[in-house]
């Protein structure tokens, strides 16, 4: 899960990160003016959206004023980023800037361990650094459970900033920050850019945390921050009953068990001709409920002309699957062609109680079942 | 010969009377696994399809002489059952648990690393040598013994693979599930280290997704240090940037992880790449 800014800052602000003084969200223009109306002086109006580039987007700009303030945000409020509409806007003071800094702390997977990574360069797009100027990024691993030494962060911070009190004040930001990222269970912790400021102060101006979905039952106080603005009703309805769910443009439903196999399903759809409409992993496990809300989900976008089930049982059982596909039809009443493969863990079962169902597509293979779902989807 | 597990591998399930637990003890005990001892803390004495229930792994070990683990156990208390096996004197773990926090798997990877024990997973469906031993959740019956070991991130697109190279009468000396987490004990590279060894197994299918980089690693080490031909797939051609793909491990991010990126490393590195999954078949028939 993604949290915005602000939240972002929050958390920051929880964990003894400087961030900059007074400022607060709005999803208004006139509740923008009053923020800036409070702070006085220059403000920055930034979009809350779940996307990177917002900058390049228009989603960050100076006001001088309220009224400037308000006007911003006005605009602001109605750009779409990535695709995404921005529904809020955070109102800050504007900061004087000596010098912008990269920090951030992401999960090396080969290393199987998470990674600092600070940059004299910061406030630009990290990746690029990395990628033309991979001698201005330094990268140290941790042990979470250890955490990071003092002296290992204050020997990374001189390796951006020369200035030993300002080091210092650096090294202290990247040890709350580790301290941070591993409290609330972090995937991705980001300051970009970390500022130092003409009185020598050092600030996060920007902050970007993503959390570790496995772990939020044991972080209730941030799956609190969770925008229901950036979910649908289909996609809070599959995570509330632990289906992965991602919405495509096609015409073909998957419903299909386990990641691996629901990707080679969508590519397969794609190869013999089709477009698949969805993402979709009824988990391992599946209790029938999960079967019928994912044909509630699939069956209410219109755009769907058929729907292919792929069902390979291993922890899955097929007679579980047969049993929600059962229901499922009779509780939505749909109409659409399906198609459906069970094959593994009681296969015969499952079989068995499909029998009773008539309009079924059987398929022995998934070949077979994907150029079948493709034909009644153009049909 | 097989890898990891054999005729000798003696299990001892954590999380037996669960639901999975007890179905998945009772499914590896049908195949011909020898299935020792169970373990749920305060249900020690009672007895699960036949199989003894310890409150403690060390007491499974010591009174059976287990010498393999399968984690069945929910996601909160999973790494610390990883652990427990671990430190009751197995050799090999298999953590088939689904959604356990990276952070609580990161410590007990390096701990297991250190100690000699060899974790599979998490989140991953174990591993079978046909017609001697499955641990973990794999359909056994869509196996067949024979000289092609296959290795991969996903579950049940294994038993899809499994399932194609069977019909074209291809049999296999061991599958196995490594797990779809961002952190897991046991990488492509390890598993193609042991296939590699392995005098029974004559060719390798390693079927790959989106997301990180093992595949590339892989590649890399395929093309230096393996005589025997390795098919690949990718899964996740259709997948959007920046969306998980169901397993926390699968995200197209940064532009890195995709899966034409992945097919081009592969096949730089001499490596077929299977476009649909039943092409698979043919490929592996050509290469023996």
């Amino acid at each position: 899960m993604n949290i915005h800014e602000y939240q972002a800052k929050e958390v920051f602000r929880k964990h003894g990160i400087p961030v900059p003084p007074g400022g607060d969200v709005a999803s208004t223009p006139e509740a923008a003016k009053a923020i800036a109306e409070a702070i006085g002086g220059q403000v920055v109006v930034k979009a809350q959206v779940h996307s990177g580039g917002r900058g390049k987007a228009g989603g960050v700009k100076l006001a001088d004023n309220p009224e400037d303030a308000r006007q911003k945000a006005e605009a602001i409020l109605q750009l779409q980023i990535q695709g995404l509409p921005v529904r809020r806007v955070l109102v800050a003071p504007a900061l004087d800037i000596a010098h912008e800094y990269y920090l951030g702390i992401v999960l090396d997977r080969a290393a199987k361990l998470p990674a600092i990574m600070i940059s004299r360069e910061g406030g630009v797009d990290i990746e690029e650094v990395a990628r033309t100027k991979p001698e201005a990024l330094s990268k140290q691993h941790f042990d979470p459970e250890r955490g990071l030494r003092p002296y290992e962060a204050r020997m990374l911070a001189a390796k951006v900033e020369p200035n030993g009190k300002l080091a210092g004040k650096i090294a202290r930001v990247i040890e709350k920050l580790v301290a941070a990222f591993a409290s609330v269970d972090a995937s991705l912790a980001e300051i970009n850019p970390l500022v130092q400021t003409p009185d020598g102060d050092i600030i996060a101006l920007d902050a970007k945390i993503n959390l570790d979905d496995n772990a939020l039952f044991r972080h209730a106080d941030l799956e609190a921050m969770r925008d229901p603005d950036t979910e649908t009703d289909a996609d809070r309805d599959a995570r509330n009953i632990g289906l992965s769910f991602i919405k495509l443009d096609g015409s073909i439903g998957c419903v299909v068990n386990g990641a691996g196999l629901a990707m080679a399903t969508m590519d397969l759809v794609k190869h013999f001709g089709g477009e698949p409409a969805n993402f979709l992993d009824i988990g391992g496990s599946s209790k029938p409920e999960k079967v019928v809300t994912a044909i509630r989900i699939i069956t209410s976008d219109p755009k769907v002309k058929a729907i292919l089930f792929n069902i390979f049982g291993g922890i899955t059982r097929c007679d579980d699957v047969a049993r929600g596909l059962i229901q499922g039809i009779q509780q939505t009443g749909v109409k659409l062609p399906i198609v459906i493969r069970l094959v593994g863990t009681n296969e015969a079962e499952g079989r068995k109680i499909l029998e009773e169902v008539s309009g079924l597509h059987p398929a022995e293979t998934m070949d077979e079942a994907v150029k079948k779902v493709v034909e009644l989807a153009q049909a | 010969m097989a890898i990891l597990i054999d005729e000798t591998t003696k299990v001892v399930v954590s999380g037996i009377t669960g639901r999975d637990g007890s179905f998945h003890a009772k499914g590896m005990k049908d195949y011909g696994t020898k299935v020792v001892a169970g373990v749920t803390p305060g249900k020690g004495g009672q007895e699960e399809h036949g199989i003894p229930v310890f409150n403690l792994v060390s007491e499974a070990v010591q009174e059976t002489g287990a010498n393999t683990s399968v984690i069945y156990v929910p996601p909160a208390f999973a790494a610390d059952a990883v652990l427990e096996a671990a430190h009751a004197g197995v050799k090999l773990v298999v953590a088939i648990t689904e959604g356990i926090p990276v952070l609580d798997m990161i410590p007990v990877v390096h701990e297991l690393k250190e100690m000699g024990v060899r974790l599979i997973g998490p989140n991953c469906p174990g591993l079978i040598s046909p017609g001697k031993s499955k641990v973990g959740i794999l359909p056994g019956e869509i196996h067949t013994p024979g000289n092609v070991g296959v290795v991969s991130r996903s579950g049940t697109l294994t038993y899809e693979m499994v399932y194609q190279l069977t019909r074209n009468g291809i049999g296999q000396s061991t599958c196995i599930g490594i797990g779809g987490d961002p952190v897991i004990g046991t990488q492509f590279i390890d598993t193609l280290e042991l296939f590699e060894a392995d005098p029974e197994t004559k060719a390798v299918v390693m079927i790959g997704e989106i997301g990180g980089t093992a595949e590339e690693e892989a590649a890399a080490y395929i093309s230096k240090n393996m005589s025997k031909p390795v098919v690949g797939f990718i899964a996740g051609r259709t997948a959007p940037p920046g969306k998980r793909m169901g397993h926390a491990g699968a995200i197209i991010s940064g532009g890195q992880g995709t899966a034409e990126d992945k097919t081009k490393t592969l096949e730089g590195h001499g490596i077929q790449v299977a476009r649909i999954p039943s092409e698979v078949g043919g490929m592996i028939r050509d290469l023996l």
